[in-house]
């Protein structure tokens, strides 16, 4: 059963890519040119001409983008839908949801049942003392996140094949979300490090695929582009991890790497000169992986910018699942992480940081994917506060409750841009509540779970995450605690904000505004079942995450120390506390509404009375421009002065052209005597030398 | 069954090259015809042969195996064998050659008899070196190499050819010479140029670093080590995209060969003394051709370069001298020699359609070129060392293998996997994606002989990738073998450096009783 949950995406990825593939052949049958015979028959100039026509076609490419790009597919080509577009569509389809229907039955067998599994593949790389293997390891931790991977993902499968029905490359689309899933499901089932490795990677390149979907859009390209190369620079760290483990306790796969952890408390490694703690070099080492991955403070930037891609394809990778890889990293390796207080430590200061800086700049963007985008980056910050709290089932919580209302806030936005034929900017919506009253209805139960209204989701596994920072035994504790409630009611603020911008006041643009539809039922029904799944995600699942049930739950998926009482702790806080973070999403609420709905004159003054506050969040903290002046632009001038300078001048200089220079300044003249082929001169070289090792070795033998 | 099949495999080529020179004539369309079909028979059938040395090779011995041995020269012999860190090499030489002879089937239209002449010979003495074990035939093979390949630089190829042909020569001939003078001296040291016998001679510590910095030049020179990689890109970018192939995925290797066939057993303590050297120049090499490859305008070039930076993780796995170093380091060419072949041959298929090279000429392929956009891509991919194609098996291999030795060098050469992905996602953008150009308007996906080219290629790539055993356990005796000579080598000469260090503080102790009674052996 559990090969099935992993490969039958697998197989809808390959069909899919098949059917993607021949039919990009039929569009544009290839033939090798033939230089020697030029006159190849009519055939050949009727294909000509053939190929003209889809030139016209394409000209998409040479529209004028404006510089965000607020056009989420709208210059697609016009081109009739590849052949076999809903073959692709239903199979890969129908495999998710057959596999999503298995996860579940997993979860109850294994977090229930407790019957884990472990389930050995094939060898893969075995090199002296190293070995990796393909295996699928299923315990309670793992089927958590196959519930979430394949929930999400079959969900919204469903939902593109109505969101995309304009695209007529279909095939590629479905086949890479299901490449997508595939890698995802490999790098939650992992049971070594590598093999995680692979699958993070994996989820990697098809989220730089699915970036990139829209090929001919320069910015998707470049969003892509920095999205695997961000990431890369996390992979740096978590590979170097993998290293370092390896070498400190000669294996790579989870059963023996847990076992010979608490042995390597007190050991060090001598990294640079400095003498650094195994453990927390390791796990530093390992979580600047999951920085890259789950975009948290320095290397975040890469996350907005790959709002370039669809809208299903943020919905999936970029809310639910992929982005949430190193949280599960973080608890899958917990019993290294509780070994490693200075680590976690950073942990959390990490998070927390995540947790307010992202929210900040959530307050005034103006995309509607991009606040969502960086609500993410600010929830994800919360998980890491709960890991670093040590308290991973509280993160796990949030993360299962929030794949559901962040993807449905996802979805619900494609919606809306959708009905708003592919505008994102909130400034020019409006009143869209009774255009498309779904969509509003769903909208307004992501956004109460995610600001934590009390009785949803997002309300049991926020506040436990709150609570846990309060009680944590930690030096980052309090600056956590800080961090994430003020970040509670930036939330709250921004994500009404952008509901009373989009679905209230007067429409900005009539047009548009009449234009508005609401989206076909197969969006609609994977927009429900979010919804319903955001607000029934938390309290029946309280008690397993966050309450008494979570040792018998998560058993040995996750390790707690002798000293780790959070949990415990978390039950005994005072009221107050306990009430705050509450408190803080009614006052979000409060200036939301004052603001957007009472007094909308005011957030226009405030923004010009600070202006440079607002631009400096605006701009993101100007974290794209410090990296492009710091690491960008330097490694291209060095590039270009190692190339000319120290290949070109230096190196050919004083080498082969300055030699040469000189011989052929001198044989010149006798050159032109001869032959004047270089070649022969090559070959009498050559002829000489084996005439000399000749001669050489017959005289030697003669002693 | 004793048929000689190294020495059929190793020949089967020119015999090919001899057919074509007896059978063609003139230089009409059935005589290029005729040449092309008869090297084309010729390589495949090399390659089936091939296939029996995979069939009856014996992984779990460590001992040369297929060995034949004949007197020749009086001193130096015909003797040919091949072992598990050779075996691969010829195999991966044998398997490229009959897609090199595809690829060139309709871009060299001048002198095809000669080119296929040129390019048979050239295999038969890739194999060769891959499978002498003697000194003086290991040279001729491996210098002989460099006649063809000089002349299908000089003769097919691009404007520059002359110049590139030059630097190549002169670079590689620089450091054979000084190769020629060590085997010279190995010989009257050890009294043979057997290479079974000098595995096991033990050099004297002092001549050993001479003999290694000897051997080093030429093989440093061919892999080609930073700084003495200048000639790569020339090379590449005047080579015939056949040229190139053979270039990066063959002859590069020969260099690593080189050292884990003499510098590493037959001089293990100089290997050890040098090994940071190597270290350094391998990080170099990496950080600075990565950084280069960045920059590059032309598609070759950027491609070469990159191959360069590959090859650093080559020579560092290599010294590093633990078992997944080098295994990773064969690994990582026979990979290289795949993915860097199949990307040329991806720079070839545009490259005859549009008849240039520079990377700003092309844009928005993928609009036209869908099938080619796939496999660019998944080459790109491997290049980039992403789990799951062989790229990544070799590069995580040769990398665990030296964190264990040495951290900061595993460290910045792991800085590599994010240049890596920049300049290479970088020219695919600029290639493949984006708003069709209309220059390229008309061109056309790849055709049927272009896919039956990479089919095998793509398949092996994802294979080695996900299921790279097999290739890592036919090597894996021998490398055990040698590192276990190695490392005995480097621990009695520690112990012995102790004991003399041992014996020399003792006679500073009492320097006027002691001093006349140690030997001389000890003090020297």
């Amino acid at each position: 059963m559990y090969q099935a949950i992993v490969f039958l995406p697998l197989l809808g990825a390959i069909l899919a890519g098949l059917i993607a593939l021949v039919g990009a052949c039929g569009r544009f049958p290839g033939q090798a040119p033939e230089p020697g015979v030029e006159d190849e028959g009519s055939a050949a100039t009727a294909h000509h001409a053939h190929a003209h026509d889809h030139g016209h076609d394409h000209g998409h490419g040479d529209h004028g983008h404006d510089a965000h790009g607020h056009d989420d597919h709208g210059h697609g080509p016009v081109e009739p839908a590849a052949a076999g577009s809903r073959t692709a569509e239903l199979i890969t389809t129908t495999l998710l949801m057959v596999s999503a229907i298995l996860s579940w039955i997993a979860l109850v067998q294994v977090g229930f049942g407790g019957h884990d599994q472990r389930i050995m593949l094939m060898d893969w790389v075995v090199s002296g003392n190293l070995k990796v293997e393909w295996a699928l390891r299923v315990d309670t931790l793992t089927s958590v996140m196959l519930v979430v991977v394949n929930t999400v993902s079959a969900l919204v499968h469903l939902y593109s094949m109505g969101y995309m029905h304009e695209e007529p490359y279909r095939p590629r689309f479905f086949g890479y979300l299901s490449l997508f899933t595939f890698a995802m499901l490999m790098l939650v089932t992992s049971d070594n490090l590598v093999q995680m490795f692979f699958g993070w990677e994996g989820v990697g390149l098809a989220s730089y695929l699915l970036i990139g979907f829209w090929y001919y859009k320069p910015e998707a390209n470049a969003a892509a582009i920095k999205a695997f190369v961000v990431n890369r620079v996390g992979d740096f760290g978590f590979a170097l991890g993998i290293f370092a483990l390896f070498a400190m306790t000669g294996a790579v796969d989870f059963d023996t790497v847990f076992n010979q952890a608490p042995a390597l408390v007190g050991k060090s490694i001598n990294f640079f000169g400095w003498h650094a703690e195994a453990m927390t070099l390791i796990c530093l080492f390992l979580f600047m992986g999951a920085m890259g991955k789950s975009a948290q403070f320095l290397l975040h930037t890469w996350l907005p910018d790959a709002m370039e891609g669809p809208t299903p394809v943020s919905a999936l990778i970029h809310a639910a699942t992929m982005v949430t890889a190193g949280v599960f990293m973080v608890a899958r390796l917990s019993p290294l992480f509780e070994l490693a207080p200075h680590a976690q430590a950073f942990v959390m200061f990490i998070g927390a940081t995540t947790a307010f800086f992202a929210a900040t700049i959530g307050l005034v963007q103006n995309d509607i994917k991009r606040i969502v985008a960086y609500s993410t980056c600010s929830q994800l910050g919360y998980m890491f506060v709960a890991m670093g709290a040590g308290a991973y089932s509280v993160g796990m919580f949030h993360l299962f409750t929030h794949a559901f209302f962040k993807a449905l806030l996802f979805l619900g936005s494609g919606s809306v841009i959708h009905a708003m034929h592919h505008e994102q900017d909130i400034r020019k919506m409006g009143g869209l509540k009774d255009r498309i009253p779904f969509t509003y209805i769903v909208m307004l139960i992501g956004t109460l779970a995610l600001t934590g209204f009390p009785l949803t989701a997002g309300y049991f596994s926020k506040d436990a995450i709150i609570e846990s920072a309060f009680v944590a035994n930690n030096p980052m504790a309090l600056y956590a605690f800080v961090c994430t409630v003020a970040a509670a009611l930036l939330t709250s603020f921004y994500s009404w904000r952008l509901v009373f911008k989009t679905f209230h006041g007067a429409p900005h643009d009539v047009k548009h505004w009449k234009d508005a539809h609401e989206s076909p039922m197969v969006m609609l029904i994977p927009l429900a079942v979010l919804a319903a799944g955001s607000i029934l995600a938390g309290l029946p699942f309280k008690e397993i995450f966050a309450g008494h049930g979570v040792e018998h739950f998560f058993r040995e998926s996750l390790k707690f120390g002798p000293n780790n009482h959070v949990l415990e702790e978390m039950h005994h806080i005072p009221m107050q506390i306990g009430l705050l973070p509450t408190v803080m999403m009614v006052i979000g609420f409060i200036i939301a509404w004052y603001f957007y709905i009472r007094r909308p004159q005011i957030p226009v003054e405030l923004a010009r009375q600070h202006e440079a506050l607002y631009k400096f969040l605006l701009n993101k903290w100007y974290f794209d421009e410090l990296y492009d002046v710091i690491f960008v632009r330097p490694a291209k001038w060095i590039g270009y002065s190692l190339w000319k300078k120290g290949d070109g001048w230096l190196i050919d200089g004083f080498g082969p052209d300055g030699i040469s220079a000189r011989v052929l300044d001198v044989t010149r003249n006798v050159v032109r005597l001869q032959t004047g082929y270089l070649y022969h001169y090559a070959f009498a070289m050559l002829i000489g030398a084996a005439l000399l090792i000749t001669w050489f070795m017959f005289s030697a033998g003669v002693h | 069954m004793a048929w000689p099949v190294l020495s059929v495999v190793t020949f089967l080529p020119i015999l090919g090259a001899l057919l074509i020179m007896i059978m063609v004539r003139g230089n009409g369309p059935f005589a290029k015809g005729t040449a092309r079909w008869v090297a084309l028979w010729t390589t495949l059938v090399t390659f089936a042969v091939s296939l029996v040395l995979i069939r009856r090779f014996d992984a779990s011995s460590p001992e040369f195996q297929f060995t034949e041995k004949h007197d020749w020269l009086g001193v130096a012999s015909y003797h040919l064998g091949v072992d598990g860190i050779s075996l691969p090499f010829i195999i991966l030489t044998t398997a490229l050659m009959p897609i090199c002879i595809l690829a060139s089937w309709t871009s060299v239209q001048r002198r095809v008899k000669e080119y296929m002449i040129a390019f048979l010979v050239l295999e038969t003495l890739m194999i060769g070196t891959f499978a002498a074990l003697d000194l003086v035939l290991f040279y001729l093979f491996f210098e002989g190499g460099l006649i063809p390949m000089f002349l299908i630089i000089g003769i097919w190829g691009g404007p520059r050819r002359v110049y590139a042909s030059f630097k190549f020569f002169l670079y590689t001939f620089a450091g054979s010479v000084l190769m020629l003078l060590a085997i010279m001296a190995m010989y009257w040291q050890a009294g043979t140029t057997d290479i079974t016998t000098l595995l096991h001679h033990g050099f004297p510590a002092g001549m050993q670093k001479w003999m290694w910095l000897a051997f080093f030049a030429s093989f440093a020179v061919k892999m080609p080590m930073w700084p003495v990689h200048t000639w790569l890109p020339d090379a590449h970018v005047e080579a015939p995209t056949a040229g190139s192939v053979i270039l990066a995925a063959i002859l590069l290797k020969m260099g690593g060969y080189g050292f884990l066939r003499f510098s590493l057993p037959m001089f293990p303590l100089a290997s050890e003394y040098f090994a940071p050297l190597v270290w350094t120049m391998s990080v170099i090499a990496i950080v600075y051709t990565s950084l280069v490859a960045l920059m590059q305008e032309d598609v070759k070039k950027l491609i070469a370069y990159s191959s360069v930076a590959h090859m650093g993780y080559v020579t560092m796995g290599i010294f590093a001298a633990t078992h997944q170093g080098v295994s990773g380091a064969v690994f990582q060419m026979i990979s290289h020699g795949i993915v860097s072949g199949a990307l040329f041959l991806c720079v070839g298929v545009v490259y005859d359609r549009m008849h240039t090279r520079e990377i700003a000429f092309y844009g928005g392929l993928a609009h036209r070129m869908p099938l080619f956009a796939f496999v660019f891509m998944l080459f790109t991919m491997a290049n980039v060392g992403l789990p799951g194609t062989s790229g990544f098996v070799g590069e995580f291999l040769s990398l665990i293998g030296t964190f264990k030795v040495n951290i900061p060098v595993a460290t910045f050469a792991t800085l590599g996997v994010i240049f890596s992905a920049a300049y290479a996602l970088w020219l695919y953008r600029k290639m493949v994606f984006g708003a069709l150009k209309p220059a390229v308007e008309g061109i056309r996906d790849m055709g049927l002989r272009e896919a039956v080219i990479f089919a095998p290629l793509v398949v092996l790539t994802i294979l080695f990738g996900v299921a790279p055993k097999p290739v890592l356990d036919m090597s894996s005796a021998s490398i055990a073998q040698l590192l276990d000579g190695y490392g005995k080598a480097v621990k009695t000469a520690k112990e012995e450096g102790t004991k003399q260090e041992g014996t020399k503080a003792a006679a500073a102790k009492v320097p006027t009783v002691e001093a006349s009674v140690i030997p001389v052996s000890a003090t020297r």
